[in-house]
């Protein structure tokens, strides 16, 4: 296994930085096509973006954790923050496209956004924070 | 952090708004300021050309559907330029491309606006 390990502070200047470290990690896997390395890319953003804001509500100013780790057919991505909890169960659904009140919904995409992107999304609770855990599978061709 | 460009044209009737880099939650506010004062100047047809723009994120979503709001508030339009698969995966994972009228080239994005069946 090969992983990096980044800290940042919780500003939403360092999202590109994160973008470009995990993306290009990433990368290295051997097997990984280039639309997952995208979806990874979108993915980590979101999630570094939600463990940001997180942390300003609650007015912590520690570092935010992103982990990327290479492990033989994934691709693991770990997002730890230690700013308020939530529960995912409390997300509000958008309406349906065709709904006029879908126009209402600027916000709350992230997380679907995730769960659809990667082929596993957990958010747990720590005793500090929140952990987000992302993984793509990246099997070799024949597999 | 990879700042957006923004530019501004106008043509055929329609103002077109560029945008080139990465949107995210640091610099959607920009494009945000750009729309608002963009429809706020009376503009009623606008066009968002993102064949130059690298990433967009919910954040970016939510300002592109703000801005959807806004003209159609004043009976407006917008179209949206975009053929990068990896964005119009992002419409299309969202649902956002059954909302947005997502063209594939800015000729496309600037023909006229036809009325709706059965209006006159």
């Amino acid at each position: 296994m090969s992983e990096v390990v980044l800290h940042i502070p919780p500003k939403f200047e360092y999202l590109a930085l994160v973008r470009a470290l995990v993306s290009s990690t990433a990368g290295l896997d051997p097997h990984i096509v280039p639309h997952r390395i995208d979806d990874i890319r979108l993915a980590v953003s979101e999630a570094t973006t939600n463990a940001i804001e997180a942390q300003i509500s609650d007015g912590c100013f520690d570092p935010i954790r992103v982990r990327c780790a290479l492990v033989d057919g994934q691709v693991i991505i770990d997002v730890l923050d230690k700013g308020v909890g939530f529960d995912p169960t409390d997300l509000v659904p958008h309406p349906p496209v065709t709904d006029p009140q879908r126009l209402e919904f600027e916000r709350g995409l992230g997380i679907p956004l995730m769960r659809r992107l990667m082929d596993e999304h957990e958010i747990s609770p720590t005793s500090s924070g929140t952990s987000v855990r992302m993984v793509v599978y990246t099997p070799p061709p024949d597999a | 952090m990879i700042n957006p460009a923004f530019s501004y044209a106008e043509q055929s009737g329609w103002s077109i708004l560029g945008v080139s880099g990465e949107v995210d939650m640091a610099t959607a506010p920009r494009l945000r300021q750009r729309v608002i004062a963009i429809t706020a100047s009376g503009v009623t047809q606008l066009v968002l050309d993102l064949e130059e723009c690298d990433f967009l994120d919910s954040t970016a979503l939510g300002v592109i559907v703000g801005a959807l709001k806004r003209l159609r508030t004043n009976e407006g339009h917008l179209r949206v330029v975009c053929t990068q698969t990896g964005l119009l995966k992002l419409f299309d994972l969202t649902g956002l491309n059954n909302v947005l009228d997502i063209h594939g080239s800015l000729d496309s994005a600037l023909g006229p606006v036809l009325p709706a069946p059965g209006t006159v």
